[in-house]
């Protein structure tokens, strides 16, 4: 279902064949643990046990001298990587943590965290030799909760740390990188107009990305010096440059080809055994494959934080919220470089808030590094301030979508962090809702609630590049940097369609690597259907400019006389379509290429709404998810069916999220469920279908309207459910996960 | 002439000030222009001749830029902002 404010077109909007679909189904796509090459070596990285600790020596002679080993790394095998930050495009990275992240050198900061890796004819026998290798560790007090981390007797992570105010640092070390604070208005005056004030504390555990394909990656160090990797990233140029850096060698000497993808949420962007392997290959000269376990995936990628909020909102009488304040403390796991920014910005960013006041800190303590997952930082705090709404219209009596309606941000609506929004669809949400079926349909019975929760996010732009090859027939072929991981080459390519006036199967789309096309950003800030489309629609443009010019060569009159109306060309009597145009345009001279790169700055801004229907077992307290409805501001669906598996799949790792994942920390501050038998996402069987409403308010950005759509879906669940289940059970949870335990105890101490 | 908004944690050098108009074609003139006039200001917000790497431009509603070159000639606002990376 769909709510449009566009115009109609041929190729948008439409829900053609997926050009990937084929290989995909059928087993043929080349994932990343399919690469065969020559010769090739299995690595095995060999992983602290501890928490926490200092690493006194490394012996791997006896590792060194087993049978079928032909290479063993350490620490010292990697060069010094100076505290330089790198721009990755998609935020920055210190070089220095990120080799250490890689391969710890001096101290191991979480168990998982590498120590050494070996690579032999096959991973048994890796596994083995590194079995031999002899680590003598120093322990170390470790901490893993954001609260314990910030204390001042709190085991220190990072001596050279010191907390940054914006440019001012503190004197003495700690284990909070950074503090950010914001401010808007007079939260003093704000708070004082208020008839009603709610404030209230939230935790939220530690969850993972879960994709299904764990990392992979095969490294080929020739004798040339060229170094060739294969893996499974969100971004083949940002793993070009990590590697590079990491190893202290130019891009130039390292080529990346992305793999087919099996999910990543932010969680594929950082290398890891990408410059393991790279190195066992340079000391072995034979290429080399790392490919991690689900336990490894688990306990040694980022994770996205845990996270302590307290939120404080008042309101007038009438619902109108007047001020709101945060305190925000996220895990940033063992490096500096958490997601508190966009946590900060985005707590109050679905409402107009006059006066608002939000602090927030990123905290350093012995868990993996922690990573983006779809929408970074934004669903804990929606988790917090979607409750928060709630109770405040309970107070009032006022409808929770009414009291959302009210205080909806839209185009002019100025955030906490400063800027104000363009035309944006989260009132057109609003509505949708209010129109649903799901909204109108009455929930009747025991145990049941109806929740409902809002998220936004930004959405961003970067750079991208595609270069076209017009074929004989003239059919296109497409080549993009973009790894595809929701559908992209195809969204891509009916923008190109819609241009060029042909179908979508008339274009052939291609990720390429590194060498083979322009530098282009990471797949993710929900940038690639606006970014790399946005790139092929100019490529079109330019195509068309020149067989503009060489079909008034070819139709005998000045190239002004010449017209283009969706894809056809006309001049006078004269009249042709692409494809008619590129094969005459083939006889009579070169082949037509084309290219664009494109670095749009700004935001795409996607507002969602999510109701959820659940009935929570008195008994137990497992809830059980009855009805889920999806809405969220397009700009344009593209590919409908896409649009709408990123909302029902942001919405299921949302409910996942909610209701069941959670790292476990044993008392020795290492987890104890790295597994998915133990750290339990949704499957099929727990959740039901996922109704969407696509909801269509042009972004004003883009020639067709795009926004992004993949991070926004998953905001809104965590606080719609906790929303729906303070009415199944009768009081409020204010702890993720809201597992069956906690559900039970709550509804047992209410009782 | 955009009007410069300050981060709340710069306006201790700013007197208080939350936003200023300035007469600036680009984020470098911008940048220039706040440390004549609250000296120490531009050490909190870049590094060396570049906008400090955790940090990104707004530019009236389009965010993402980190170019000291940035055109605000005809912007209404500017902003600085934390780097916020997607998933």
């Amino acid at each position: 279902m769909s709510t449009s404010t566009n115009g109609k077109y041929r190729v948008l909007g439409t829900r053609p064949r997926r050009h990937d679909g084929t290989d995909k189904v059928t087993g043929k796509a080349v994932y990343s643990n399919d690469v065969q090459l020559p010769g090739l070596l299995a690595g095995f990285v060999l992983r602290s046990p501890h928490a926490h600790a200092r690493i006194i020596s490394i012996d791997t002679s006896e590792a060194e001298a087993t049978a079928g080993v032909h290479a063993v790394v350490t620490g010292k095998d990697f060069p010094n990587v100076a505290n330089k930050i790198a721009d990755l495009g998609e935020g920055s990275i210190n070089l220095s943590n990120l080799s250490d992240n890689v391969m710890a050198k001096t101290k191991v900061l979480y168990k998982g965290h590498p120590v050494a890796a070996v690579a032999a004819v096959d991973v048994h026998v890796a596994e083995e030799a590194a079995g031999k290798i002899k680590v003598e560790y120093e322990k170390l007090d470790s901490v893993t909760w954001v609260l314990d981390a910030m204390k001042d007797d709190a085991p220190l992570l990072h001596e050279d740390v010191f907390t940054d105010h914006m440019g001012e640092k503190d004197e003495t070390p700690s284990n909070t990188p950074t503090h950010l604070h914001f401010e808007k208005g007079n939260i003093e005056e704000g708070f004082a107009q208020a008839d009603v004030v709610i404030e209230r504390e939230f935790r939220t555990a530690t969850v993972h990305q879960g994709y299904i394909e764990p990392h992979s990656s095969t490294a080929d160090w020739n004798e040339n010096g060229r170094l060739h990797v294969w893996t499974s990233t969100q971004g083949a140029f940002t793993a070009r440059q990590q590697t590079a850096e990491i190893l202290q060698i130019p891009i130039s000497k390292v080529v990346v080809t992305p793999c087919e993808i099996g999910g990543g949420f932010g969680g594929k962007i950082a290398v890891y055994g990408e410059p393991v392997a790279a190195i066992l290959s340079k000391l072995s000269g034979r290429p080399v494959k790392i490919q991690m376990t689900r336990a490894e995936v688990f306990e040694s990628t980022g994770p996205t934080p845990g996270s302590f909020m307290r939120v404080k909102m008042g309101a007038t009488s009438d619902g109108t919220l007047v001020a709101g304040e945060a305190w925000l403390a996220y895990d940033a796991g063992a490096y500096p470089g958490g997601m508190i920014g966009p946590g900060c910005m985005c707590v109050f960013s679905c409402y107009d808030i006059e006066h608002a006041v939000v602090d927030g800190y990123d905290v350093c303590l012995n868990k993996p590094h922690t990573k983006a997952y779809r929408a970074p930082g934004a669903t804990q705090v929606a988790f917090a301030a979607e409750q928060v709404v709630d109770e405040i219209a309970e107070q009032l009596g006022i409808c929770k979508l009414k009291i959302r309606q009210l205080n909806a941000a839209s185009e002019g609506t100025r955030r906490v962090d400063g800027p104000v929004y363009p035309p944006v669809g989260f009132v057109e949400c609003l509505a949708a809702a209010e129109a649903s079926d799901h909204w109108n349909t009455p929930l009747e019975g025991e145990n049941v609630g109806r929740g409902i929760a809002a998220g936004f996010w930004f959405g961003c732009g970067l750079k991208s590049a595609v270069s076209l090859m017009v074929n004989h027939d003239g059919t296109v072929n497409l080549t993009e940097g973009s790894p595809d991981i929701g559908g992209t080459r195809t969204s891509i390519a009916m923008q190109l369609a819609e241009v060029l006036g042909i179908e979508a199967a008339d274009v052939v789309p291609r990720v390429a690597d590194t060498d083979s096309v322009g530098y282009t950003d990471v797949t993710g800030g929900s940038r690639v259907t606006f970014a790399t489309g946005l790139a092929a629609y100019e490529a079109g443009i330019d195509l068309q400019t020149q067989m503009k010019k060489r079909a008034a060569g070819l139709w005998e009159c000045a190239e002004d006389d010449i017209s283009i109306d969706q894809g056809t060309f006309s001049a006078g009597e004269k009249k042709a379509g692409f494809k008619e145009l590129a094969q005459e345009l083939f006889k009579e001279g070169e082949p037509l290429v084309a290219r664009a790169s494109v670095a749009p700055d700004c935001a795409t801004n996607s507002f969602g709404l999510h109701l959820v229907d659940l009935k929570v077992d008195p008994e137990t307290g497992k809830a059980t998810i009855l009805r889920y409805t999806a809405i969220q501001d397009a700009g344009k669906a593209i590919h409908p069916s896409y649009v709408e598996g990123q909302m029902q799949g942001g919405a299921v790792q949302g409910i996942g999220w909610a209701l069941n994942e959670e790292y476990f920390y044993g008392d020795d501050d290492t987890m104890d469920n790295a597994s998915f038998l133990d750290y339990r996402i949704p499957t099929m069987l727990d959740v039901p279908m996922i109704d969407t409403i696509i909801v269509e308010v042009a972004n004003p950005d883009h020639p067709y309207g795009v926004r992004g759509v993949g991070e926004t879906p998953i905001v809104p669940p965590p606080g719609a459910i906790a929303n729906a289940m303070a009415v199944a059970a009768g009081t409020r949870i204010y702890e993720l996960p809201m597992s069956p335990p906690k559900v039970w105890k709550a509804m047992t101490d209410n009782s | 002439m955009p009007t410069v908004f300050i981060p709340a944690q710069l306006r201790s050098l700013t007197n208080g000030a939350s936003q200023v108009e300035l007469q600036a074609e680009t984020v470098r003139q911008i940048i220039e222009q706040l440390e004549q006039r609250f000296p120490g200001i531009a050490q909190r917000l870049c590094d060396g001749d570049q906008l400090a790497p955790t940090l990104q431009i707004a530019v009236d509603s389009s965010m993402g830029s980190r170019s000291m070159r940035t055109v605000v000639k005809d912007a209404r606002e500017v902003h600085f902002l934390p780097v916020v990376g997607g998933g």
